[in-house]
């Protein structure tokens, strides 16, 4: 409560309609969309131009791409259910969904380490040609968010469990969808289109 | 405690709510698009991998932005702010693709364009898939 | 209500009376103190990027002399100069005195808030903001020096330190300008969000100053634009440390990538750092002709249109780099357009000033400078935004004058024409007029003289990032070196001007008379409180009941009427 009550008057208002946090979130949104968007933008340009892109991208593991799409399709399943507990004002349930969806990504990113780690034993380095230069940093920026998003939640977790700033709840999981999207496009970009 | 009369009006947007969807459904449709997309490139038909590929992921794209995210729930400027962002970054394709694409100019190339491989990886080595 | 809000500003008074030195001032989560953060960081960085000019501007006119206070200017000397000049005036003096800065002290006292709506993340933001700072400063002091490639950073210059002789330099200065913007999205996040959620009751859309208007559309201009150079900086850090090719044309890359990743965001860039200014602008003129600003919905119209057509014109920086020509016409075409909007602002300026009761005080002067200088800047972009005409053109003085014409206005005439305007708010003392004058004129002065004549060297052929022109005969003559030592001697005396600022700056900080609540009787909220104001702003928020621009309304005693006035 002490934490409220030193929080400004203005945080509380909501002139446009929607409360702060959740503005704010989508406005962090919107500069991440084109974060990503230069990234992929300049990778798509690089792929339709170049057909030898096509046949290195044979050479990624559609399977395990496959696989992480399902464990953040699931996290994202988990993220919202929080979410909806939260809602309903039930900060320990918000808390373990929160929990499984933390999972999720830490599942996530020890599969991209163990793919990563073939890959590059195999010779495909960061640094072998442009597509594998995408791949890896468009990957890893992502990962980077993934793991970011992890921490973040862990944070809001622990808070929502004792039933405070439930709010935040529905702001962490927003961000968590937002890079379920992106990897949504992902997936097709660096892993299926051949 | 003083910004009770704010958290009202954050109360009725959450109001809002209450109308939470199956997220369980919604889940299942996701992952029945996921196993078309990695089956479309199966048949070998690059039209259909396209669509499959690209064409359900903006579908799942959607599916997540619209329940899970509840894009239309927010009020209208976050979807024009999100179609914002996202034409601008077609701005930025339009406007650079045609110099990055392409391959020469009446006094430039980019020998390793028209050659059309980078270089491969270092050779003996195998795939494991 | 009343009993409530009186509660919670005696709660913060309770809190915060135990604040001691460092963490108030070092440490603190008001706005008013991060402003000035950023502002006396921005301007100490001002006096370092204006001593690099000195120096540079000195080899120039007179080459191969040692230049007092450095010495012998080598060319690597000269090109780090150039370099750290530009990049410096613009991420580190023009974006954190007019966004931060006056976004800071502005936004929450104009829309009558107690604070920014996310305080902690505000004082996070200039925290890694000065990390910045400080990452820059190392850029200087490694192995090979400063990075010397140009603020545009392109590559390979930039991505090979076989070129760019500063292998590490090149990459510590990359994570300052990253870690610069982290700072401003933060920022910005925390601009936007307030100033649309944080108004206070009664305060519409149309009844926001337009300065704060102008630093909210900058602040998303920024966010919508700094992605892709974001993704392209890491790709550049990338290539210039882990062997990636993504800019490099041997290896399957094009350096053409880089330049319209950078420009993309390069060219919204101008539009961020010129709305504030503009803004700045539209308050002081209003207050000093005490009429209403001519067109409120047009000028707030206008430049959210700039801010959207601000995204289709960045290839104008690339006419000559090898581009499609067909995309030259086409960014040609946009270049011309997006000078009509601007040019409509100043013509509501104009309107806004005729038959005006007009108090030519030290604001007011800086604000019809800003006016009178824009303009000449805006005009000769119409050359430059010729692909014709800038074949011819491009990478000569012309430009570097026609940009100073811009960029000047907006970082030192609007952070001039803002800070002598607000200092009786910001520091509760008067500032000296007669020193202000001076200032004005010396500075506006010597300014001209220092770029009228690069527009004219700069079309006799000048070209750009040239450390000694004695190597290249035909600008050897000696109207062109006449023209170019006029140019330096102006900027010493102007530097000099500057004197005159600082010391009636500190003066006027110590000994100044005290500030009335209300010194200039403006209508603006943030002129109904105490000067300074204290912590949290008023002790009971106010209510507004009408737009800021009523000034010398018919009928009415007072010729304003501020916006928080029942009647």
């Amino acid at each position: 409560m002490s934490a409220a009550s030193s929080r400004p008057i203005a945080t509380g208002r909501s002139a446009a309609g929607m409360p702060t946090g959740r503005l704010a979130v989508w406005w962090i949104i919107a500069s991440e969309i084109v974060i990503f968007g230069g990234l992929l933008g300049s990778y798509i340009m690089h792929r339709l131009a170049h057909d030898a892109f096509a046949e290195q991208a044979a050479h990624t593991n559609t399977w395990i791409g496959a696989f992480n799409t399902f464990v953040l399709l699931t996290s994202s399943l988990s993220a919202v259910l929080a979410h909806k507990a939260a809602d309903h004002g039930d900060g320990k349930k918000a808390a373990r969904f929160l929990y499984y969806t933390m999972g999720g990504g830490l599942v996530f990113l020890v599969v991209k380490a163990f793919e990563w780690t073939t890959e590059i034993q195999a010779g495909y380095t960061l640094a072998s040609n442009t597509f594998w230069s995408f791949y890896y940093t468009a990957a890893g920026i992502h990962a980077a968010h993934v793991l970011a998003g992890v921490i973040i939640m862990g944070f809001v977790a622990h808070t929502a469990k004792r039933q405070l700033e439930m709010q935040r709840v529905e702001l962490i999981g927003l961000y968590w969808h937002f890079v379920d999207v992106v990897w949504i496009f992902l997936f097709p970009l660096l892993y299926i289109a051949k | 405690m003083a910004d009770h009369a704010a958290h009202d009006h954050a109360h009725e947007a959450h109001g809002e709510h209450t109308h939470h969807p199956d997220y369980v459904k919604i889940w299942g449709v996701l992952l029945v698009l996921l196993v078309i997309s990695v089956a479309g490139p199966f048949l070998e038909i690059q039209v259909i991998t396209l669509i499959t590929a690209f064409g359900i992921a903006i579908v799942k794209a959607y599916l997540v932005v619209k329940n899970f995210m509840h894009i239309n729930v927010a009020a209208k400027l976050v979807t024009y702010l999100v179609l914002t962002m996202l034409l601008f970054m077609l701005l930025f394709f339009a406007g650079t693709a045609p110099d990055v694409m392409e391959s020469h100019g009446s006094n430039w190339e980019k020998p390793d364009w028209i050659a059309g491989t980078a270089h491969p990886p270092a050779a003996g080595h195998e795939e494991s898939h | 209500m009343v009993v409530k809000h009186a509660d919670h500003a005696h709660e913060h008074g309770d809190h915060h009376a135990e604040q001691g030195w460092v963490s108030k001032y070092l440490f603190s989560t008001d706005h008013k103190i991060i402003c000035f953060q950023y502002m006396f960081t921005g301007m100490a960085l001002a006096i370092v990027a204006g001593f690099f000019s000195y120096v540079f501007r000195m080899q120039m006119a007179f080459p191969g002399v040692p230049v007092p206070g450095w010495g012998l200017v080598t060319p690597a000397d000269y090109n780090m100069l150039v370099t750290n000049h530009g990049a410096i005036m613009i991420f580190w003096v023009a974006m954190p005195v007019l966004i931060a800065a006056f976004g800071n002290y502005l936004i929450p006292l104009m829309i009558g808030a107690d604070d920014m709506v996310f305080p902690k993340i505000n004082r996070l933001s200039y925290q890694i903001f000065l990390l910045s700072v400080v990452v820059l400063f190392i850029s200087f002091f490694v192995d090979g020096g400063g990075f010397a490639g140009a603020w545009t950073m392109y590559p390979p210059l930039m991505a090979k330190a076989e070129y760019s002789l500063t292998g590490t330099g090149s990459s510590v200065f990359l994570l300052a300008i990253a870690l610069e913007f982290v700072a401003f999205l933060l920022g910005g996040i925390n601009f936007v969000t307030t100033a649309m959620n944080a108004r206070a009751p009664g305060m519409k859309l149309y009844d926001i100053p337009i300065v704060v208007w102008m630093i909210v559309i900058a602040s998303i201009l920024f966010m919508a634009s700094v992605g892709p150079l974001i993704a392209g900086a890491v790709m550049m850090l990338f290539d210039q440390q882990l062997g990636t090719a993504f800019f490099d044309p041997n290896r399957g890359g094009d350096p053409i990538l880089w330049q319209h990743l950078f420009w993309f965001f390069g060219h919204p860039e101008v539009y961020v750092v010129l709305l504030p200014a503009i803004g700045i602008t539209a308050e002081i003129i209003t207050v000093f002709s005490r009429k209403k600003l001519f067109a409120y919905k047009t000028v707030l119209n206008t430049a959210i249109g700039t801010g959207i057509l601000s995204f289709t014109v960045w290839a104008h920086h690339q006419f000559i780099a090898g581009i499609d020509p067909r995309m030259a016409n086409i960014f040609t075409i946009t270049t011309l357009i997006i000078s009509i909007p601007i040019a409509e602002m100043m013509f509501v300026y104009i309107a806004t000033l005729y038959g005006g009761s007009i108090t030519l005080n030290t604001p007011m002067l800086w604000a019809l400078g800003f006016i009178g200088t824009f303009l000449i800047g805006g005009v000769t972009g119409i050359f430059l935004g010729a692909s014709g005409a800038d074949i011819y053109l491009h990478d000569t003085y012309f430009v570097l004058a026609h940009f100073h014409y811009t960029f000047f206005p907006i970082a030192i005439i609007g952070t001039y024409a803002g800070l002598t305007y607000w200092f009786p708010k910001m520091f509760g003392k008067e500032m000296n007029d007669t020193l202000g004058k001076i200032h004005f004129w010396g500075t506006f002065i010597a300014f001209n003289c220092i770029f009228i004549p690069l527009f004219f060297t700069g079309m006799l052929g000048d070209h750009r990032r040239i450390f000694d022109y004695t190597n290249f005969p035909e600008l050897t003559t000696p109207m062109l070196e006449n023209l170019r030592a006029f140019a330096t001697i102006s900027l010493v005396v102007m530097l000099g001007f500057q004197l005159v600022f600082f010391y009636n700056f500190v003066t006027s900080l110590l000994w100044g008379k005290k500030a009335d609540v209300n010194p200039w009787r403006a209508n603006t909220l943030e002129w109904t409180t105490a000067s300074p104001p204290p912590h949290g702003n008023w002790a009971e928020l106010p209510t507004v009941y009408r737009g800021p621009y009523e000034y010398s309304v018919p009928g009415r005693k007072d010729d304003f009427w501020p916006q928080d006035a029942k009647s």
